[in-house]
């Protein structure tokens, strides 16, 4: 049987999309979106776009999220809204 | 004010949509992009270019004025982070290092002098967090396996996945990665902030210089072909070779800029302490 695993990636992709804006710790959303890029990355090379998986996984999953985490060190770890 | 932002989210949503009815149907085989575009890059792109990775090929090649632009933005977002975050300002209050084998702290007034021999202090301040000798050993070992890899992608560009963004996002990481596991100064001791500074404006002048180095040889801006004349290299491979610089270019200043972004925002500018 073929598993249909672009389905199952794209339904965690929504979900941690969907976690990444309503949590209210910021250092979660960071994480999280981690987690969003990974799956991304996951499913443009299950689509063959190799290339554009391996930018993916470099910049949006790696180098970002240290970013986005050293940006919630110096800021506020509770959103305001 | 929220209510206005939703009201203007769905006006530009409804209007993308709505714009989203002129496209070709998603997957249709007589869409414009696959009867001229595609089948010509497929067919003729490396006969044209010399390059077997079709992806690196449009990048370097076919729009590689695009590509030198995204490099000068890359190279702007640094030299925006720069402006935006460095301070010179030195703290006044001095440092605390607390000696690891006997537990003793030093205070130390002069914020520019720097302890003997580091590797027995650890710096105290309000993100003071024991340093752990696993994950210090783990990226120690890591490192340099990283950094290869790093310089494999951005050579093997033509050939397969990767380029110069992504190693030099990959190279930029390993400077990233010791600067967490250790501290933000024994990554900057090992390349200076004047460095990176040189290194993210020399990419962006390489990849220029070859562009303008095909004008001088008598072609286009970027026309590799050209590059016969001062590199011996045989004329079918002379593009990749072009590419090749450019991947190079490109890598330095990606790697360069990381760096920079990373370590303004970690240390408030201040290039003392990391996280």
């Amino acid at each position: 049987m073929h598993w249909p695993i672009d389905l199952i990636i794209l339904t965690l992709v929504i979900f941690c999309a969907i976690a990444a804006i309503s949590v209210k710790d910021l250092l979660s959303t960071a994480i999280l979106f981690g987690a969003y890029s990974f799956m991304m990355c996951l499913l443009w090379a299950n689509m063959g776009a190799v290339d554009v998986a391996f930018t993916e996984a470099s910049v949006g999953a790696g180098v970002s999220s240290v970013f986005v985490i050293a940006a919630v060190f110096r800021t506020t770890r509770r959103t305001k809204d | 004010m929220k209510q206005l932002g939703l009201i203007i989210v769905i006006i530009c949503g409804g209007l993308l949509l709505y714009a989203t009815q002129d496209f070709p149907a998603w997957g249709d085989p007589t869409a414009p992009v696959h009867t001229h575009l595609s089948p010509h890059f497929i067919t003729e792109g490396l006969h044209e270019t010399g390059a077997p990775n079709l992806v690196t090929a449009v990048l370097a090649d076919y729009r590689g004025y695009d590509t030198m632009f995204e490099t000068v933005v890359v190279f702007c977002a640094g030299i925006a982070c720069i402006l935006l975050l460095r301070t010179f300002v030195q703290r006044t209050r001095g440092r605390e290092y607390r000696h690891t084998p006997t537990g003793v702290v030093l205070h130390i007034q002069d914020p520019d002098k720097d302890l003997n021999n580091p590797r027995e202090f650890e710096l105290i301040d309000n993100m003071w967090v024991p340093h752990d000798l696993i994950i210090k050993t783990v990226s120690r070992m890591l490192i340099p396996f990283i950094q290869i890899f790093a310089l494999y992608v951005v050579a093997h560009g033509d050939f397969s996945p990767g380029g110069g963004f992504q190693g030099g996002v990959i190279f930029g990481a390993s400077l990233i990665l010791l600067a967490l596991s250790f501290d933000l100064r024994s990554s900057l001791r090992r390349i200076s902030e004047k460095m990176l500074g040189i290194l993210s404006a020399l990419g962006v002048i390489i990849y220029s210089g070859i562009g303008i180095a095909c004008m001088l040889l008598g072609g286009n801006f970027l026309d590799y072909g050209r590059l016969t004349a001062i590199l011996p290299v045989d004329p079918d491979h002379i593009r990749a070779m072009g590419m090749l610089g450019v991947e190079i270019g490109v890598g330095f200043a990606v790697m360069a800029v990381m760096v920079i972004i990373y370590t303004n925002i970690a240390s408030q500018g201040r290039h003392q302490q990391g996280l």
